[in-house]
């Protein structure tokens, strides 16, 4: 009975279905880009599911971002071989060395959201450039590599040294994504709601 | 859509979930804060015993582990040089036993049985969250994960055949493009079935 009172009230809804078919789209981007396996661009393999999370947290925003994000993870944990490599379960996020980005990936997509959300509808390059560095980069190292250092009993030093080599495919990724947040805000505009107060200038 | 998940009539496949976690998490806080590296080869030593009582496929098991045994090759030297080789293999042992514990937990799980276990453990929360439509939104999201398959798999073999290679972008902009179209449709549709009522 309670059920049928609160869903015929609309202005309860926390979620449109646009929203919801947002965030499950992409979820799912973010573990189809795992599942085609790493591209090769000039001799560095570059894992694309990262690239999906930055992307999420860039284009749907800081709330729907982080829920797309946390879908995936959701599905992963309860066993699906999502993660890049075919893994999944419940090992990848408690005991695995890897444990703490996926975490990081939480908190990475609702900073470049939020950050994001503030450089909407101009979202002029640098500035998105220094955005999504921030979520996608360092938010994500900020939670992994404490995690890591945890996990292998490794000094917080030699884990951040063993987290270098990453750095290069990381940037190369936040510049793609900026480019194609660049593109797409343009074409689809209103994905992400702007901060109140703030208007869409045409 | 296919899981981790090996189908079985052992003891292990046949245990409620919530008892499987709750024995899986408990082992790890033991194993993980034992100094004690007798404990730790018994632990592993049990574990072998746990996987031979499930029979689970060796080689889908050894899948999850392996990438765990490259992490270790990087960082045992490292941490044997540091704090000394007992160190080194004690931690190498318990993360191994750990993780193969988890795999085992992921393996003699299903999927549904995780997600009403999950659903189970959310239940002090459901004044917060909407447990309906977190239901369906995960199975949209796995719905819509052959739908995105397809669409990264026809971006990716244009770019082929175009034999424009080297270029990300060229990839990335049609994938979000074509995921937000999906998207819209998926939200009409939701709408159409009066999900918005």
């Amino acid at each position: 009975m309670t059920d049928t009172v609160r869903s015929s009230a609309p202005t309860g809804r926390i979620m449109p279905a646009r929203d919801l078919a947002q965030i499950a789209i992409f979820s799912a981007l973010i573990a189809a880009l795992g599942l085609a396996g790493p591209l090769n661009i000039g001799p560095v393999p570059i894992t694309l599911q990262t690239l999906g999370v930055m992307l999420a947290g860039a284009i749907l925003g800081p709330r729907k971002g982080t829920l797309a994000v946390l879908l995936f993870l959701v599905l992963t944990a309860v066993g699906l071989p999502l993660l890049a490599g075919a893994r999944g379960g419940i090992g990848v996020f408690t005991v695995s060395p890897a444990a703490g980005y996926l975490y990081g990936w939480l908190l990475g997509a609702a900073v470049t959201g939020y950050l994001t959300a503030r450089l909407l509808p101009k979202y002029p390059f640098w500035p998105a450039l220094g955005a999504t560095i921030l979520g996608g980069i360092v938010a994500v190292y900020l939670v992994g590599i404490p995690v890591m250092a945890l996990n292998l009993g490794l000094p917080l030093v030699t884990t951040i040294g063993l987290n270098l080599a990453f750095i290069p495919g990381d940037l190369i990724k936040v510049i793609v994504t900026v480019l194609v947040a660049r593109q797409v805000h343009k074409a689809y505009p209103g994905l992400i709601a702007l901060p109140k107060g703030r208007r869409e200038v045409d | 859509m296919i899981g981790l998940y090996s189908p079985g009539t052992s003891l292990i496949h046949r245990a409620p979930t919530l008892l499987k976690l709750f024995l899986l998490s408990l082992c790890v806080v033991l194993i993980g804060s034992s100094p004690n590296p007798w404990i730790v080869s018994g632990a592993a030593a049990g574990v072998v015993l746990l996987f031979l009582a499930a029979r689970v496929p060796v080689r889908a098991a050894a899948a999850q582990i392996a990438p765990i045994l490259l992490i270790l090759l990087v960082t045992v030297p490292i941490q044997g040089l540091l704090s000394g080789w007992t160190v080194a293999a004690l931690m190498a042992g318990r993360l191994l036993v750990a993780v193969a514990l988890a795999t085992l937990f992921t393996m003699t799980t299903t999927v549904t049985a995780v997600l009403e276990a999950f659903q189970k453990l959310l239940r002090p929360f459901r004044r917060f969250i909407d447990t309906d439509r977190v239901g369906l939104l995960v199975a949209l999201t796995i719905r819509c994960i052959p739908l995105v398959s397809d669409i990264v798999r026809e971006v990716f073999e244009a770019r082929t055949a175009r034999g424009t290679r080297g270029s990300l972008l060229s990839i990335a902009v049609p994938v979000v493009v074509r995921s937000l179209y999906a998207a819209d449709a998926l939200g009409e549709a939701l709408v159409a079935r009066g999900l918005d009522d």
